[in-house]
């Protein structure tokens, strides 16, 4: 088998696999959807592994599949790049993908739509990895928005459920208005750059930074940053950053497995890779940089503010992952690209681990969502339990946890960094690890310990989720006790706890400061230094953890563990009472700083009404009513006067000869 | 040259004799053997068109397969057909749509049914007539004779409103013709011939041109339908049939599009470049403004209608912007557009049969009790709403990729689609198919059957299969299209301009 055959196969299995279970799903066994869609992604996995291998061995390709079309001397093609940016996305995916399969057998286990299900990640697959292994925009946007499509698919999985099918028509035009932004910026990379091919238009960038473009007539902007900013504005759809971020926290609405893969691990990295991918664009603008970095600040702190007033277990996990995702962001604004990878990866695992655990716990508490009701778990389910800390200690940053070193790494890189903004991204990203802690925490300490409060729950009914319908029973029983999950779920559990702790260690020094990244990531030292600064000051990873104890970021986080600890667990009646103290700033986070009425009034009703007016005043009143019914009114009017002269009687007709005859008789004198 | 077949002229007649020869199947008694009859003869004029694929040579931007045959010599009229890059998958397209439009009416209609079948097969060789029609009057009557059956189909098998629908198509569509007709007299009266071959070579004053373009543009503009000459289309497509929404929109849209490509930018280029401006002010405010009404639509034919007004607005953008992604863009976009269009009013009728009703609000949680006609409904939906893979994406792709070289805010305006164009498709998506069953109709609806799972089906491995893999339509148009703009790149002035 060549090499290319693998790489063919790599996105196909999963296709094929997702192709018969969905088209024939109805007519197979059961069993049969995860067998063969987990046979198809198991192995997409392992060759993947062996890509990766293969290009740790040095071997890079980039070819074409088959031409797409040409078109005026612009060749369009699908084709791959395989080097270490991709490889290791790859890797990534299908690990991420894989536990998810394994899992949802346990997750989905009663759901009519189960083979459906399988179908939806399987082709989610599929499409993230043609997103990750294209070598040209076209492909990348075939990808971006291919998965869009599965996740709408999947947020409106339960498509009885009305908030479903609003959050994935939400998810969708909010993804759509970042892709209008990626689709203009791809108009614009083919236009002044000639090609849609990665490697042309890399070659060709350098020669371009000086050059500007007026997009509005008379003024001069930088060709590059205006390419780089449109970009980016599809990263911010995809990877949720603020103001479009509003369609992450609904998604939820889809099952948990998908919120794990789709809305946390994968696809929502899908801007952070891209951006990475752009490496040799956004070197040449700092501009962007700078725009990319506040971005990215902004939701990293104030997303994660959101986190903390949460009760649905799964929307604290939502809102933790657009603070991670603001981090990523971030540290590309800081050109530490491969940090952000870094990070990224890192988040895949815990973050996938930890909606997974949260998914295990919504199962034993049978789908009430709501932590307040949850309490002492520990006792009934150890491995979520363990499992669910080690995702915890991650994601807060606790020396030797993976997430310590890409989140500690992120900190240190934006605190070198001197572009404009950097000192705002520096305070948000050391306040944010507080805040992230504290949420985290406060999530941990009310699900798995403390009080049983599903006891008293259960009896009378407490607040569930307004958002799951009064359709399904949820809440345990009374006298029901929770219960640990069957091996299909915890198996995953374990499986992503083992990289969430050493992932980290492990690949600190090739990712960050080997050359691991060379030739993929391009990074100009001399405008941004950030992380030659940061390579300087890095003496292994051992040494890294040991100088975290020391560091702002360990004892910031280390008391917002204490004080949810104390909040939660000793004083219950603080957080009330601040929450009754400081109602104002409650109400903003409970409204989520109101973007989502804001949308929905201005654009949304907006929209409803401009539509409504164009039609009834612009189409029926103006255009039908004046004009086309108007000429109609106009003729038929002129006919009923013209038709007054046909009265039938004989002398008129005689009269109007006489006189005709006389006009005539004149006309022809004269001449 | 004599001993080959005439072949462009075997793929007008054949569908014609056949619908004849339907018609003399009679009434209803023996309608079973009108719509076999109706299917051998579309798979024949198929089968007819086929050989302009096979035999059609990629190399050469010119008319092929030429037929020419004196037919009023006193007038200099011949009977001048052939085709290019741009009609051949046109003429494919009418003659696929053909056999869609007879297997989607095959129990659905059930008076006259002879009739109906006839009409769609002659109708279905009119047009492939004014798609590779050389001599202006034999195009001229092929584009007004084609209107016939057009009528017909909606005045017949048409819904309550049908004679105002008609009117009004009929009207419209006719008064714009008249000024053409005008304009071939005058050209006749430059040269002597009704030749659209010495038409081209005739050099021509800008203020003439600017009065043939418009002449012409009265024509092609209501047939597209352009805005503000558009306002028949979401009338005549809520009466019509299913079948007559199908090519009404497949099709017949087309025709003005094509024509413009045909007549109007090549006999009259320096007019076209002057009015460059103008034309695509018009796209950009079908692209835009129609996609905001379409949001407004509470029927759903008419949402489709008027979706299909804004994604015509892609084809008359990517032309006038005189440049071979736009163009190019333009005709793919014009297939793909056949097939989803069609495909959506398709769907409309399935449920249209089953319901009666085309309001939105009449449903909801359609996929409850059809799941399998929700599956292709929102892959539908998702083409339309211009989704990568599917042949929705190509044309807008190449037409935004095109305009971008022009002008950034041509870019910018018709990107908008990518939101709005989502927004209204799949909020009647959401409205139609998903929650909860929403009254007794839709909980008695049956999935669909075999005759429908077939159509949609086809035209769902069209839509994908174009989608993944353009090539196939481009590669037929290159040569054409390149011809085509270096002709429009030289002025048609005469010397001294």
């Amino acid at each position: 088998m060549t090499m290319q055959t693998i790489y063919l196969l790599i996105p196909t299995l999963p296709l094929m696999a997702a192709a018969i279970v969905g088209l024939f799903g109805r007519q197979l066994p059961r069993a049969s959807a995860h067998w063969l869609t987990i046979l198809g992604v198991a192995a997409s996995f392992v060759l993947s592994a062996y890509v990766f291998k293969h290009v740790l061995d040095g071997h890079v390709f980039n070819g074409s599949v088959y031409t797409w079309l040409i078109s005026g001397g612009t060749t369009f093609e699908v084709g791959f790049l395989i080097d270490k940016l991709s490889a290791t996305m790859m890797v990534v995916v299908t690990f991420v993908s894989l536990m998810v399969h394994i899992y949802t057998i346990g997750y989905m286990e009663e759901d009519p739509g189960y083979s459906r299900f399988f179908s939806y990640i399987s082709l989610f697959t599929f499409s993230m990895l043609m997103l990750v292994m294209s070598n040209n925009f076209m492909q990348l946007f075939f990808g971006w928005e291919a998965v869009g499509l599965v996740s709408y698919l999947l947020i409106g999985f339960w498509y009885k459920r009305p908030t479903a099918i609003y959050a994935n028509l939400k998810a969708f035009l909010v993804n759509r208005v970042g892709d209008f932004g990626f689709l203009l910026g791809i108009g614009m990379v083919l236009f002044f750059l000639g090609s849609l091919d990665y490697a042309a238009v890399f070659s060709v960038a350098p020669q371009m930074a000086g050059n500007t473009v007026q997009v509005i007539p008379g003024v001069d902007w930088s060709l590059m940053t205006v390419i780089c900013i449109l970009l980016f504005i599809g990263a911010m759809g995809k990877s949720a950053q603020v103001p479009l971020h509003v369609w992450l926290p609904d998604s939820m609405e889809g099952p948990t497995p998908i919120s794990a893969l789709i809305h946390a691990a994968t696809m929502v990295t899908a801007g952070i890779f891209m951006v990475a991918r752009m490496s040799p664009l956004y070197e040449l603008s700092t501009t962007a940089l700078s725009f990319v970095l506040i971005i990215g600040a902004i939701t990293a702190l104030f997303m994660g503010f959101l986190g903390i007033i949460q009760n649905d277990i799964k929307r604290v996990v939502a809102y933790s992952t657009l603070s991670q995702l603001g981090y990523m962001t971030v540290a590309l604004g800081a050109s530490a690209y491969s940090v952000a990878m870094f990070h990224l990866m890192t988040h895949a695992f815990f973050k996938a681990l930890l909606f997974l655990a949260a998914g295990s716990v919504i199962m034993a508490m049978h789908h009430d969502q709501d932590i307040r009701n949850m309490g002492g778990l520990r006792k009934y389910m150890p491995i979520t339990w363990i499992t669910s800390l080690i995702g915890s200690l991650a994601l807060i940053g606790t020396p030797l946890f993976s997430g310590f070193y890409s989140k500690d790494s992120i900190i240190e890189a934006v605190k070198f960094s001197d572009i404009a903004g950097s000192g705002f991204a520096y305070f948000a990203v050391l306040t944010g690890v507080f805040v992230t802690a504290f949420y985290s925490f406060r999530m941990y300490f009310l699900v798995f310990h403390g009080k049983e409060r599903w006891m008293e729950a259960a009896h009378h009914d407490a607040a569930h989720d307004d958002a799951h319908g009064h359709d399904e029973h949820h809440g345990l029983a009374p006298h029901e006790k929770p219960h640990e999950q069957k091996w299909v779920v915890t198996l995953p559990l374990v499986l992503l706890a083992i990289p969430s702790v050493v992932i980290g260690y492990i690949a600190i020094e090739p990712m960050l400061f080997g050359d691991f990244f060379k030739g993929v990531i391009h990074v100009d030292q001399a405008a941004h230094p950030a992380m030659s600064v940061l390579a300087s000051h890095f003496h292994g990873a051992a040494a890294m953890a040991l100088h975290g104890l020391q560091t702002w970021p360990f004892w910031l986080a280390l008391s917002g563990v204490a004080l949810s600890w104390f909040f939660y667990m000793k004083r219950p009646d603080i957080p009330a009472a601040i929450k009754q103290r400081f109602d104002l700033i409650y109400r903003i986070l409970d409204n989520k700083y109101g973007f989502d009425s804001f949308n929905d009034k201005f654009f949304a009703a907006g929209s409803r009404w401009l539509g409504n007016r164009l039609w009834q005043i612009g189409d029926v009143k103006l255009i039908d009513g004046a004009v086309v019914n108007g000429t109609a009114r106009l003729i038929g009017r002129l006919s009923g006067i013209i038709r007054q002269l046909q009265s039938g009687l004989i002398y008129h007709y005689a009269f109007a000869m006489i006189i005709g005859a006389f006009l005539l008789l004149t006309f022809f004198m004269k001449v | 040259m004599m001993t080959e077949l005439p072949i462009i002229s075997l793929a007008i007649w054949v569908p014609i004799l056949a619908g004849i020869l339907v018609l003399f199947t009679g009434d209803d008694r023996r309608a079973c053997l009108a719509r076999w009859l109706a299917l051998a003869g579309s798979i024949a004029g198929f089968l007819a068109t086929l050989p302009l694929y096979t035999g059609f040579d990629f190399a050469n931007g010119g008319f092929q397969f030429q037929e020419r045959l004196s037919w009023i010599p006193a007038f200099n009229i011949h009977y001048h057909l052939g085709v290019d890059g741009i009609s051949v998958p046109l003429i494919l397209l009418t003659s696929f749509m053909t056999m869609v439009v007879v297997v989607a009416g095959w129990e659905v209609i059930e008076k006259r049914v002879a009739q109906y079948m006839a009409s769609f097969l002659i109708m279905s060789g009119l047009m492939i007539g004014v798609f590779s029609a050389l001599d202006t009057i034999l195009y001229y009557v092929f584009w007004e004779a084609m209107l016939i059956p057009m009528f017909l189909v909606i005045g017949i098998w048409g819904g309550p409103n049908r004679v105002y629908a008609t009117i009004k198509f009929f009207l419209y569509t006719l008064l714009g013709s008249l000024l053409m007709l005008v304009a071939f007299i005058y050209l006749y009266h430059q040269t002597d011939s009704f030749s659209l071959t010495d038409y081209y070579q005739l050099p021509l004053a800008l203020p003439v041109q600017i009065l043939i373009f418009f002449a012409f543009f009265m024509a092609f503009a209501v047939k597209i339908p352009m805005w503000p000459v558009h306002t028949w289309l979401p009338d005549a497509h809520v009466e019509a049939p299913t079948g007559g929404s199908v090519v009404l929109a497949a099709i017949m849209l087309k025709l003005g599009a094509y024509s413009f490509l045909r007549f109007a930018m090549p006999i009259a280029p320096d007019a076209s470049h002057y009015l460059a401006g103008f034309m695509i002010t018009l796209s950009l405010i079908s692209i835009v403004y129609i996609a905001f009404v379409a949001l407004a639509q509470r029927d759903m034919k008419k949402l489709i209608a008027y979706s299909s007004i804004s994604h015509m607005g892609f084809v008359t953008l990517g032309m006038f912007i005189f440049n071979p992604l736009g163009l190019e863009g333009a005709i793919v976009q014009m297939i793909s557009h056949g097939f989803i269009s069609a495909a959506m009013f398709l769907c409309v009728g399935v449920l249209y049969d089953r319901v009666h009703s085309r309001e939105i609000s009449a449903y909801g949680g359609v996929v409850n009790t059809m799941p399998t006609f929700a599956a292709f409904a929102v892959l539908f939906a998702m083409a339309n709403a211009g989704l990568p893979g599917t042949s929705g994406f190509v044309g807008e792709f190449l037409v935004i990729l095109g305009s971008m070289q022009v002008n950034f805010w041509y870019a910018f305006l018709a990107a908008l689609t990518l939101i709005f164009g989502a927004a209204y498709t799949l909020w009647m998506v959401k409205r139609v198919f998903f929650g909860e069953v929403a009254n007794a109709h839709v909980a008695e609806l049956k999935d669909i059957n075999k005759r429908e799972f077939l159509i949609l089906g086809v035209l769902a491995v069209l839509v994908l299969g174009f989608g993944l893999y353009p090539a196939p339509i481009t590669e037929m148009t290159n040569a054409t299209v390149t011809q085509l703009l270096s002709h429009m790149a030289h002025s048609k002035l005469p010397a001294g301009f």
